[in-house]
């Protein structure tokens, strides 16, 4: 506090001893210990907020090919929706602390394990985000089971294992990169890590003539990454002192779209469902397939309204209670009509 | 692919593919490479010669194009766009509030936010890019705002939107509190200006060239005046205990319910701020509509969106986006954690890539430089690929924080040249180059790439991403 700032604080409790007390009444209002603990979720690296329960290896494999395996894949593995999260530590990993494959240039990916260093983070975040398209809806147990069957399958732990939140500690030992971070950097902005004299690590120069001998060009679009974003013609304005560089078919102003598109897309379902490509759920283009022809729509407008899991796999689609009929209808007839841009 | 070479003024049509627009055929543009002025005149131009332009009316009408062979235009009595009445100057427009929320006008509509095409799988976990290579100043439209979101938006019933101060355990905050909008919006508010970038903005370039646009290198970037309640504001409210708080945790209500840790003395500087407006009218729903957390310098991971609640504690927390991503993979193997300023850096949005010069002469360079340690101080600007450099002007306002705009005049004599431009701050750090950075950090680390970026412009005019060592 400023010697000014103390010296109002002073005068305001002469003055106005309440207002000093109490800043801002009427503003905000105590939290009861129930909303506290509601939305207190986070657990920390050295496990406090972490809540009892237990789970093994084999209730985590049911859970996680139940809600998980149709994005990170059966063996945790997969990179069709988001990076994988298995692969790329080692049993010597496991003894060092430090995953061996980060130090090599040309190894292809950087898997969850390889990188994580605290088993809180994982448990943590199973818990608030997942599963994605339902998040906060596993049980405690069922974190636990989901994070042993991970680590099962990172190899860390045994088949026979049981992560509870006494084991889980002893987990934190093992973990394959459980050393590989480091705080030694200038790029924290404040102290509390003891690195308030770090320095940032490149010291340029102002330097205004003659900087250097030769200008080494070390890299450059290749030409067959200059369409990879569209046309960018279409991405510059089309007056002014430059244009942009023509780079394929001039394509049609976009402010068309179909208005059950505009709407899918404002519902999230093409989080899901991609038009012509599987994500989490089935494309639409399969969807058309399987109901064309069999006067379905009335049914499907009731599933897109409810929800439902089990016609094309064991991840449920959230139901959408705020959707009008009308609009859910306009929805399935776009999708049975093979979900058109316009 | 060929770039379509602009036909010389007096050719059969100078309409060309490329540029078949209405603006174009409007005459105001000429034509490269046949200058309708010469070297000697530009530069007498360049030195305030003006009456030289006056008796050149004749030639600029020369160069008009859109009609046919020379000696026509010279004979014609000037530009149709001046001599022929335009309907908006001979008819009635439209009436007020036709559009309530008014839109930008349907010739703008190039300049849009766009996705990486292949970057993510799914657009629920995904970037849109902003726009820089078509922006002015330094305040970012809402509507161009880049988004990161990790798991959707939602335009969040601000009458439903709770906001929580707790603390990690009682004896960090004497009284937990919960705060509506309502209650918010009485408090005394502050406003201010400030950027802010995506921890990976840049980060698909750590090895190579791999976006052909400034959209695509640095358009994870914005800047906005925003307006909220301080913090430290409310912390003290709580009766926070700041002198045994070292950290907080900030935390969103979506559904990632991203977590990220701050340390209090960012908080307790009163920079950070609880922010529920943006350029004037409340956030965005895509920027966290109707409370986001505000701090500056910081990337934007942990400007969390739709913030419900401050955790006030002694020790970092390690979560995902610390712990998993948003940490900077080193040549030994090591990851540096915790990683969070986002330090001085700048780059030139005209000319950039995938953009052309239309003819030779008088430009200006424009680009927009920024540190996450304070002020800019200034911007160097070089055309030679960086053996020499002149210093650009600096726009005002120069912010804290902030972005600022820098410009700086450009005679182009129709060679090749590469741009570059380097940013130096209040604190006396200057922007690096890619080799220093590399020498420093290798090529692996998807984060806080703030190195100089390299625009090389070929004869034709064209302008293409490179790097320089």
């Amino acid at each position: 506090m400023s010697r000014f700032s103390k010296l109002l604080a002073a005068a305001l409790l002469l003055s106005a001893p309440a207002l000093a007390a109490e800043p801002f009444p009427g503003v905000g209002r105590p939290a009861t210990p129930a909303e506290v603990k509601a939305w207190d979720i986070d657990v920390g690296p050295d496990f406090a907020g972490l809540p009892k329960g237990s789970g093994s290896v084999e209730r985590g494999m049911t859970v996680w090919e139940e809600k998980c395996a149709v994005c990170h894949g059966t063996f945790a593995e997969s990179n069709s929706v988001f990076t994988p999260l298995v692969g790329g530590t080692t049993a010597e990993d496991v003894k060092t602390g430090h995953v061996a494959n980060l130090k090599r240039p040309d190894f292809p990916q950087r898997t969850t394990f390889m990188k994580v260093a605290t088993v809180s983070t994982l448990f943590d975040y199973i818990r608030r985000a997942m599963p994605w398209n339902a998040p906060k809806s596993l049980s405690d147990d069922d974190v636990y089971a989901v994070l042993a069957y991970l680590l099962n399958l990172a190899e860390v732990v045994p088949d026979d294992f049981v992560l509870d939140d006494r084991t889980i500690r002893e987990v934190q030992g093992k973990l394959p990169n459980r050393n590989g971070m480091t705080l030694a950097h200038g790029l924290w902005p404040g102290p509390g890590f003891g690195t308030e004299k770090a320095r940032p690590d490149t010291a340029n120069t102002g330097c205004m003539k003659d900087c250097k001998k030769a200008v080494e060009q070390v890299s450059a679009l290749p030409d067959y990454a200059w369409n990879a974003h569209g046309n960018l013609a279409q991405q510059n304005r089309r007056i002014g002192a430059v244009r942009g560089k023509q780079t394929g078919p001039e394509e049609a102003e976009a402010d068309a779209a179909a208005p059950a598109r505009a709407l899918a897309e404002r519902q999230g379902c093409l989080s899901c469902h991609g038009v012509s490509s599987r994500i989490v759920g089935p494309s639409y283009a399969e969807v058309a397939a399987k109901y064309r022809g069999q006067n379905s729509a009335a049914g499907l407008v009731e599933k897109v309204k409810a929800g439902g899991e089990g016609v094309w796999g064991s991840v449920p689609m959230p139901a959408q209670p705020e959707l009008k009929d009308e609009e859910a209808k306009a929805l399935v007839e776009w999708i049975l009509a093979g979900a058109p841009e316009k | 692919m060929e770039m379509t070479r602009v036909r010389p003024a007096g050719a059969e049509s100078a309409r060309t593919d490329t540029f078949d627009n209405d603006s174009v055929a409007s005459g105001r543009i000429r034509r490269a490479p046949e200058n309708f002025l010469s070297r000697e005149q530009i530069t007498q131009v360049s030195q305030g010669r003006r009456d030289f332009l006056r008796s050149s009316f004749l030639a600029a009408g020369a160069a008009v194009v859109g009609t046919a062979a020379s000696p026509a235009l010279a004979q014609s009595a000037g530009d149709d766009a001046i001599l022929t009445p335009q309907p908006w100057a001979t008819t009635l427009g439209q009436p007020v509030a036709s559009n309530p929320y008014g839109q930008p006008s349907k010739y703008e509509r190039a300049l849009a936010r766009r996705q990486s095409p292949g970057l993510t799988q799914t657009t629920a976990a995904s970037v849109s890019f902003c726009p820089l290579q078509g922006l002015f100043g330094i305040i970012t439209p809402s509507g161009l705002h880049f988004e990161r979101h990790h798991q959707g938006w939602y335009d969040v019933d601000p009458a439903k939107h709770r906001f929580m101060v707790n603390g990690a355990t009682p004896e960090f905050v004497r009284t937990p509190k919960v705060y509506t909008l309502d209650d918010l919006m009485r408090l005394p508010p502050v406003s201010r200006m400030h950027f802010i970038e995506c921890g990976a903005n840049t980060g698909m370039e750590w090895g190579n060239v791999a976006v052909p646009t400034v959209q695509y290198t640095h358009g994870m970037l914005s800047c906005s005046e925003f307006t909220g309640v301080p913090l430290r504001t409310l912390l003290e409210d709580c009766g926070a205990d700041l002198k045994k708080a070292k950290f907080v945790l900030a935390e969103g209500g979506d559904g990632s319910a991203m977590t990220r840790t701050i340390p209090i003395e960012l908080v307790l500087s009163g920079e950070v701020m609880v922010a529920y407006g943006q350029n004037g009218e409340m956030l965005r729903p895509e920027n966290g509509y109707p409370l986001r957390l505000v701090v500056p310098g910081v990337q934007g991971v942990s400007w969390v969106k739709w913030l419900r609640r401050i955790e006030v504690g002694d020790r970092p927390y390690a979560a995902k986006d610390e712990a998993i991503h948003y940490i900077d993979l080193m040549p030994d193997g090591q990851h540096r954690q915790y990683t969070s300023i986002q330090e001085c850096k700048s780059v030139i949005t005209t000319p950039s890539g995938g953009q052309t010069l239309l003819d030779k002469g008088y430009h200006t360079i424009s680009g927009l430089a920024w540190s996450g340690r304070g002020k800019i101080k200034r911007v160097d600007v070089s055309m030679d690929g960086g053996v020499n450099w002149v210093e650009a002007t600096l726009q005002t306002p120069v912010l804290s924080k902030c972005l600022t705009r820098f410009t700086a005049p450009w005679v182009w004599d129709g060679r090749p040249a590469t741009l570059q431009s380097r940013a130096t701050d209040e604190t006396g750090f200057v922007q690096p180059s890619y080799g220093q950075l590399r020498a420093a950090r290798g090529t692996r680390s998807i984060y806080h790439n703030n190195a100089i970026q390299s625009w090389k412009v070929a004869e034709s005019g064209e302008v293409s991403n490179v790097q320089v060592l």
